[in-house]
């Protein structure tokens, strides 16, 4: 009896901390530090991030101190580490360093200039197109975990279709036949918000009826609309769709961003399913939180983890794609430097001169390698079932 | 009915669940109040409705497969359920709070406590960092976490399980509601930590003059807190009235045979009382009283007719004729 009147002691203090307080960083520091290889990706990921960096300011602006462009003809196909014949160069042409650190190529150009102008480009090539299909997942896989049960009525989706089908007659130049289906749409929205108030409780007719028939639902249209994306060998639709746009170094980006969402989605609907059914949710909607906070305060960073992980890894297959496009000759146009291209260039003399191939192949494959092995650890320790395996 | 002392009151609050062959009647015409500066317990046995009526308060139910089939929630002369989502969230929180079973799946794992008490504060109020953290440092002092100025940036793991309690009664206190609704608060905790949960939530409710809702199964819970009872079976109000009515002068012979299951020491060597029978199906009902099948009084009317209120004596109300009938002819 005495206890429960007690209650407790308010003014109690700890004299000493109950146990060493670590950070979220320094807890995950710890689990990290014990994969060898991680960090290994982790080092060499750095190291290409302060590469690129770099490379963009050494080699871009009016006097680059190493420029990717300059044509030495009386200097090509130089092997490595090779010192320039100083006789026949002016003195803007002699690189910087005093020697050619990894050669030139058919052209005279530096290869170490060309590799580092390259190296930005795959760096934002791989940044950039995940943040995008990393947006678009988070975004789509949100809408479908969370409010997957609701339907899009009959109606809903005839006025999208019309919508969709009248932008589309515009901009082909039907103009008349798709702004009369562009005014229905708006004409449709009005009506039916005029019924919606007056029909409650009305015997409506059958027409009426099957326009307001749930369709489909949210869920089974955002999954399926992955699944149909996913049918497409994803590298051919990039392809295709590059040949149509111009060749630009943004379009790239979009257009990898643009296909490569859907696993993201995956994995953010599938930790929504689970995530929606916890008390901590139904706890913070009794607080009074609206849904767009619920979803994207409450319970996004409740399921970044392993998004964050496919985003890693994510990283290095936007790298690679984008050198295969530039290898075939449809990614960043020419006079740039791309790894793909110095390797697509170098192909030509893979016999006299093997380092215009072997450089680039080999950067690229140490940044994916050392991209997927950041991945693994990263999911290693933010998986706590996958400990332990390496 | 209705005086100006009522805060909420739920007026034959009908709740179904459809499936596509079936349709479970989780809550079928429950009435209960609560007046200001009250505590008022529901209790009853799993899956008598209790959570969901209390869901239903705050517009929680899930829509479909659930279905508000009839009745009204007056809330301060507002009809809840004909309020929008729009409004509804300005009530949740605000006005009304509610404090969950689980407190360990309660509290966002990702979030430091100061965080999620400040969120409750800053959906409905809109003031500065510093102001918050001194409303939230308050709060874990008026709830009664020691040293609460270390323990803000604490994650809810590294709180034991009474202290995870005490930061969810925390933010459910944030915005100084008008009733707090706690379901089963203290089912997942042991009997000391039980008991000061319990009188923490006596005290906030009498400093702060709030209402509090609490559902529970927990008899002896009951006992400590309750103003006044409803006994709830299979979705209806068996039986209401004050705590002193309920356990010394039970009139529906469930409250009764509840009361008799109790273990005491008056019954130390006895065989300990059990109800026969279970809990009927919500989908499947029987017709009449729903207690009939398992009730030692039970007559034939019992398995027509759905009985009605009867009133025993000042608000001691029981849904039983046939006791109800012999009582009074006995007098």
């Amino acid at each position: 009896m005495n206890i429960e009147e007690k209650g407790f002691n308010e003014d109690f203090q700890f004299e000493t901390p109950l146990a060493p307080k670590r950070t979220r960083l320094q807890e995950f520091w710890l689990l990290f530090r014990q994969n060898r290889l991680a960090i290994l990706g982790l080092f060499i990921f750095i190291l290409f991030f302060c590469c690129a960096i770099a490379g963009l300011f050494m080699t871009s602006g009016p006097d680059p101190l190493f420029d990717p462009a300059m044509i030495r003809l009386q200097e090509k196909l130089r092997p490595p580490l090779v010192k320039p014949n100083l006789d026949s160069l002016r003195r803007e042409e002699i690189p910087c360093l005093g020697f050619y650190l990894m050669g030139t190529d058919d052209l005279g150009r530096d290869v170490f200039a060309r590799m580092l102008q390259g190296a930005w480009v795959s760096l934002t090539v791989g940044f950039v197109a995940v943040g995008i299909s990393v947006l678009i997942g988070i975004f789509m896989g949100g809408i479908a975990g969370y409010f997957g049960q609701h339907h899009i009525r009959v109606d809903h989706v005839i006025v999208t279709f019309l919508l969709i089908s009248g932008t589309a007659l515009v901009t082909a130049h039907f103009i008349r036949f798709g702004a009369v289906l562009l005014c229905l749409t708006p004409a449709y929205i009005f009506y039916s918000f005029l019924t919606q108030n007056r029909s409650k409780g009305k015997t409506l007719p059958l027409w009426a009826k099957v326009f307001r028939k749930n369709a489909v639902s949210v869920d089974t249209l955002i999954m399926r609309i992955v699944d149909i994306m996913l049918c497409f060998p994803s590298f051919f639709l990039i392809l295709t769709v590059v040949a149509l746009l111009p060749a630009s170094i943004y379009n790239i980006m979009i257009v990898i961003g643009l296909t490569s969402w859907m696993g993201t989605t995956r994995f953010v609907r599938a930790e929504f399913l689970s995530l929606r059914e916890q008390d901590f949710v139904a706890a913070v909607k009794t607080l009074g939180a609206g849904n767009f906070r619920i979803i994207f305060r409450h319970m996004m960073p409740n399921a970044v983890a392993p998004v964050l992980v496919s985003a890693t890894i994510g990283i290095a297959t936007a790298i690679l794609t984008e050198a295969g496009l530039s290898f075939l000759g449809f990614g960043v146009p020419p006079p740039h430097a791309t790894w793909g291209n110095i390797l697509s260039d170098g192909k030509n003399f893979i016999f006299d001169a093997p380092w215009l191939t072997f450089i680039p192949g080999i950067a690229i494959l140490i940044v994916v390698l050392s991209f997927n092995l950041f991945g693994e650890g990263l999911r290693d320790v933010l998986n706590p079932k996958l400990r332990g395996r390496h | 009915m209705a005086n100006n002392n009522t805060l909420i009151s739920v007026q034959d609050l009908k709740v179904y669940f459809r499936s596509s062959h079936e349709c479970a009647r989780a809550v079928d015409g429950v009435s209960f109040e609560v007046r200001k500066e009250e505590t008022v317990c529901l209790v009853g046995e799993s899956g008598c409705g209790k959570t969901v009526s209390a869901l239903s308060i705050l517009g929680l139910i899930p829509i479909p497969p659930g279905e508000i089939a009839g009745g009204r929630i007056l809330f301060q002369g507002k009809n809840l359920l004909e309020l929008d989502e729009e409004d509804m969230q300005k009530i949740r929180g605000n006005r009304i709070a509610m404090v969950f079973q689980e407190p360990l799946t309660s509290l966002n794992p990702v979030f430091t406590i100061e965080d999620q008490i400040g969120e409750a504060v800053r959906i409905h109020k809109n003031i500065g960092a510093g102001e918050l953290r001194d409303c939230c440092i308050k709060l874990l002092k008026d709830v009664g976490i020691p040293s609460p100025v270390q323990r803000l940036k604490d994650y809810p793991h590294q709180l034991s399980g009474g202290q995870r309690q005490r930061v969810m009664i925390a933010m459910a206190l944030a915005c100084d509601p008008d009733l707090i609704i706690a379901d089963e608060p203290t089912t997942a905790l042991d009997v000391t930590v039980q008991a000061q949960i319990l009188q923490l939530l006596k005290s906030i409710q009498k400093t702060r003059s709030m209402s509090v809702l609490y559902i529970t199964h927990d008899l002896g819970v009951v006992a400590n807190i309750a103003d006044r009872v409803y006994v709830m079976y299979s979705g209806i109000v068996t039986e209401q009235g004050n705590t002193a009515q309920i356990f010394y002068d039970a009139r529906h012979p469930y409250t009764q045979g509840l009361l008799a299951s109790l273990p005491s020491r008056s019954k130390r060597g006895k065989r300990l009382y059990s109800i026969p029978g279970t809990v009927p199906n919500p989908a499947y009902k029987p017709e009449g009283c729903p207690f009939h099948p398992r009730c030692p009084h039970a007559i034939s009317t019992c398995s027509r007719e759905h009985p009605e209120m009867c009133d025993y004596s000042k608000a001691h109300l029981a849904r039983c004729p046939v006791l109800f009938e012999s009582a009074n002819g006995y007098k």
